[in-house]
């Protein structure tokens, strides 16, 4: 197809080891504009209405792509029996997208009736339970209470009613049902503390966990990780994931985005060894490497010193990321990470560096590269000086011979400082104790 | 009178040994009061004794007489001859009296207006009632209060060398320190001027007291202009009342403190001048000007660790000077006082920064490792003695003997003997 072409073509001329593989699964996230249909499919449930309603507040001033997530909402919300969100979406969309899309009254009050009608009768069913004694049921009824909340959109008493199943939960299955529960209902609410919390729960059990069960956790702790800023342990997760997680945790993440979290989020922070081992050389991870090309191309660049091009795909990821609503609050602190690693790697094997010819391939001014030098030299991260004059960068290595001889003559100095006064506060304190003692007696 | 020939006999007599001392010291004692009613003690009778002889005698009598008719010039005059000659054994057995004549001495030339006079015998007199270089006596701020009065910086110096360690009286102690401190400030010595304000700040206190809050607002300017630090917390061993109090009275100086280590200088300048009023009254605005200045200094060394060569004009651009020509001044004044090594380079108006050096190779640097080597295990040895002198004090094992009543441990061994508890 046409756009396949597109964006294998300037990849083609990339990669000089093995063939393009052509996937069937097109590259979502790309340079090119989201195609947000395609992005749509990738989810399910909640998390989908979420998303294109993110997308349509975020997208600028891109009408036509505000329309059509918003149009996409619609319909999904349609299917659900959520009046708050559809309310929401309706207004959101002002008329702008025709008949069709307008504020239908009579769809609402009859799920509204539904929802009272279907209430009534759950509460029925769990008091008859409660009076019966029987766990099972009470767990059941509870766990019901939990799902239909949660389509109403309802999130906080969704999250009691699957807590309160605790006290019911017989078998570890139901441990991890309930655990899993909860954790998609404090995502959705952005509750990460409640992630961790719940993703320790169900990795104490003591059976060994399924394979796509665990996976679902490893992604689910590395969201949270990734939302409390921990870059490092949230790469670590993903890069975990096995791939036969595939689409099934499709309501809350995607397996393209597992690999572009845990792929830039390794990049601002695994330093070389550690990126080569875990990320380039790890089997697991290329499957998902492979769903988003770009990430992938990007990251071996970075290892192999091509800062140019490596710049140039973040820059072309930035828009598309910025829409993402997990990742859109990092954006640029990775960004802004992982051009400073470049940097300080760059310079790393060197004596001496011509700062025009880091310029260019840095894509920057030399007097903006000497400014961000200088920067990460007062942070200490690069030991170096620079020649303002000829515009070279030298290395400097601390002469640790000359730094310990002065450290020992300052510390002596301290130290004397420090009992001379010490001596004289004990002989104030001994004189005042003396003085009291001497007008007691 | 009779009484004072017989005075004058028995001190004439009894000045001999340190056993006809005592003994003349009581008679004196006794005669005091009628020294002080007998008016025939004129400056005649004194010039039968000998000061430097009769030293004791001279004193007392000396101190009668001032308190009373002598005109203040010509007592001026006495007192200073008479410091210069005593025997400083003698004095040491009536040194109160010998303080308060000095002291009256201090006064005499301060209403003279003529504090340059009193410097030379104060100073004697200081090290004449010492009992050893580790004492601090009462005389001691006297003699900086005159050495500030007089501009004589050096000759207050030259005290402020001794290592003190035994205080009597903690008011002279801060005026000591306090006034210590200014001397260091007017001879640049911004070191040991810190550690000497730094004494008074962190001195144990129950109440705030002036001297300390004074001490503390030069401790903030000083600390700025010798390491450009400045934390808005007092040392963990301050008194708490220090810690609760302190902040209230020194205000501007925390905002100074503050802009100084944001590193702007205009914003700096600005407090400056918002707060001018108050630091004149409080006589610091050369200090906070000083301070200023430093800022410029402390940012030209931080370029250092980042540069190998940098322009003058850059170097004026980065500090926030007007010019290259004031870059290039500070430069070289801070190349001349040592801060840092550099060249400059005039034709293409290029700094270019050495490293240090210092190679820690040459003899001399040896002896000074030794000599530090040797205080630091002087000091311990001092340390390790003043713990073991307390332990034994009976008053603070009493006290810790009271204590130990209130927290019964159980421990197997006593650390205080039985006998303490009560």
């Amino acid at each position: 197809m046409e756009r396949d072409e597109e964006t294998s073509g300037p990849m083609m001329e990339m990669c000089t080891n093995g063939g393009e593989e052509t996937s069937n699964r097109r590259p979502i996230i790309s340079g090119e504009p989201l195609d947000i249909e395609a992005y749509a499919t990738l989810y399910k449930g909640r998390t989908k209405i979420m998303r294109l309603l993110f997308i349509a507040s975020h997208c600028g001033g891109n009408q036509t792509m505000q329309l059509e997530a918003l149009r996409m909402a619609y319909d999904e919300i349609k299917k659900g029996e959520n009046t708050q969100l559809f309310r929401d979406v309706v207004n959101r969309i002002n008329g702008r997208l025709g008949d069709k899309y307008k504020m239908d009254s009579a769809w609402c009050e009859s799920v509204d009736r539904r929802a009272e009608q279907k209430k009534g009768r759950l509460e029925n069913e769990l008091s008859s339970y409660r009076t019966n004694l029987i766990k099972e049921s009470i767990r059941m009824g509870h766990n019901d209470f939990g799902d239909f909340y949660y389509a109403c959109g309802l999130l906080n008493d969704a999250f009691k009613n699957y807590v309160r199943t605790r006290d019911y939960c017989t078998t570890a299955k139901h441990i991890i049902h309930m655990c899993m529960n909860a954790i998609l209902v404090s995502i959705e609410m952005g509750q990460f503390t409640h992630v961790s919390s719940y993703v320790n729960k169900a990795e104490q059990n003591p059976e060994t966990l399924e394979p796509i069960v665990a996976a679902k956790l490893r992604c689910a702790s590395g969201l949270a990780h990734l939302e409390l800023k921990k870059y490092k342990l949230a790469a670590r997760k993903f890069l975990d994931v096995s791939p036969e997680l595939g689409n099934s945790y499709n309501e809350v993440i995607a397996p393209q985005d597992v690999a572009t979290y845990g792929g830039l989020c390794a990049l601002a922070s695994f330093d070389r060894s550690e990126l080569k081992a875990k990320v380039i050389d790890n089997i697991n991870f290329r499957d998902f490497l492979e769903l988003v090309p770009e990430v992938r191309e990007l990251i071996n660049d970075f290892y192999s010193s091509r800062y140019a091009s490596c710049l140039e795909y973040l820059g072309s990821l930035r828009a598309n990321l910025l829409l993402d609503i997990h990742l859109h609050d990092h954006v640029d602190t990775l960004y802004d990470q992982i051009r400073k690693k470049a940097l300080i790697q760059y310079t790393l094997p060197f004596v001496s560096v011509d700062l025009s010819r880091m310029a260019d391939a840095f894509k920057t001014s030399v007097s903006g590269l000497e400014k961000e030098l200088e920067a990460l030299i007062t942070d200490n991260q690069i030991q170096a000086r620079i020649d303002s004059h000829n515009k070279i960068l030298y290395a400097r290595h601390a002469d640790q011979r000359n730094a310990t001889f002065q450290k020992v003559l300052q510390m002596g100095n301290e130290f004397d400082r420090d009992v001379r006064s010490m001596m004289l506060r004990a002989n104030l304190l001994k004189h005042e104790y003396h003085a009291r003692a001497g007008r007691n007696h | 009178m009779n009484s004072t020939e017989a005075l004058i006999a028995s001190i004439q007599g009894l000045s001999a040994s340190s056993g006809d001392l005592s003994a003349l010291h009581g008679i004196l004692r006794k005669a005091e009061d009628s020294l002080r009613t007998n008016s025939d003690v004129q400056l005649a009778t004194l010039e039968q004794l000998d000061p430097s002889i009769h030293s004791l005698g001279y004193l007392y009598l000396l101190e009668a007489l001032t308190r009373g008719p002598v005109s203040k010039a010509k007592s001026v005059l006495l007192i200073a001859r008479f410091i210069n000659s005593c025997d400083a054994g003698q004095i040491r057995l009536a040194s109160e009296k010998f303080v308060t004549l000095c002291k009256r001495f201090k006064d005499r030339v301060l209403e003279l207006k003529d504090p340059l006079r009193g410097v030379a015998p104060l100073v004697s007199a200081v090290r004449k009632v010492q009992v050893s270089a580790k004492c601090l006596t009462a005389l001691h701020p006297d003699c900086l209060q005159l050495c500030l009065q007089a501009k004589c910086y050096k000759a207050g110096f030259s005290i402020l060398s001794d290592d003190i360690l035994e205080v009597d009286q903690p008011r002279d102690f801060y005026l000591y320190c306090y006034y210590g401190g200014m001397i260091c400030i007017g001879l640049k010595r911004f070191q040991k001027a810190s550690e000497l304000l730094y004494n008074v700040v962190t001195a144990p206190m129950y109440q705030v007291n002036a001297i300390a809050v004074e001490a503390y607002k030069k401790y903030i300017l000083v600390n700025l202009i010798h390491s450009g630090q400045f934390s808005g917390s007092l040392p963990k061993c301050a008194s708490s009342a220090a810690q609760r109090h302190f902040k209230t009275w020194c205000t501007p100086y925390y905002e100074v403190g503050n802009r100084y280590n944001d590193g702007k200088i205009r914003e700096l300048e600005a407090v400056v001048v918002a707060h001018s009023s108050d630091f004149e009254e409080d006589n610091n605005l050369g200090l906070v000007k000083q301070a200023v200045s430093s800022l410029y200094k402390r940012n030209i060394l931080r370029l250092t660790q980042k540069y190998l060569t940098l322009s003058l004009q850059d170097i004026a651009n980065m500090v926030q000077l007007a010019n290259a020509k004031e870059a290039e001044m500070h430069v070289l004044q801070m190349i001349q006082d040592g801060q840092i090594h550099a060249l400059i380079n005039q034709k293409d108006g290029m700094v270019r920064f050495l490293e240090d050096p210092e190679q820690y190779k040459t003899s001399e640097m040896i002896e000074v490792m030794d000599s530090v080597i040797q205080r630091t295990i002087g000091l311990s040895k001092n340390l390790l003695a003043m713990d073991e002198s307390l332990s034994r004090d009976p008053l603070y094992l009493g006290k810790v003997g009271r204590e130990r009543q209130k927290y019964d441990f159980g421990d197997d061994f006593d650390t205080v003997p039985q006998q303490f508890s009560m």
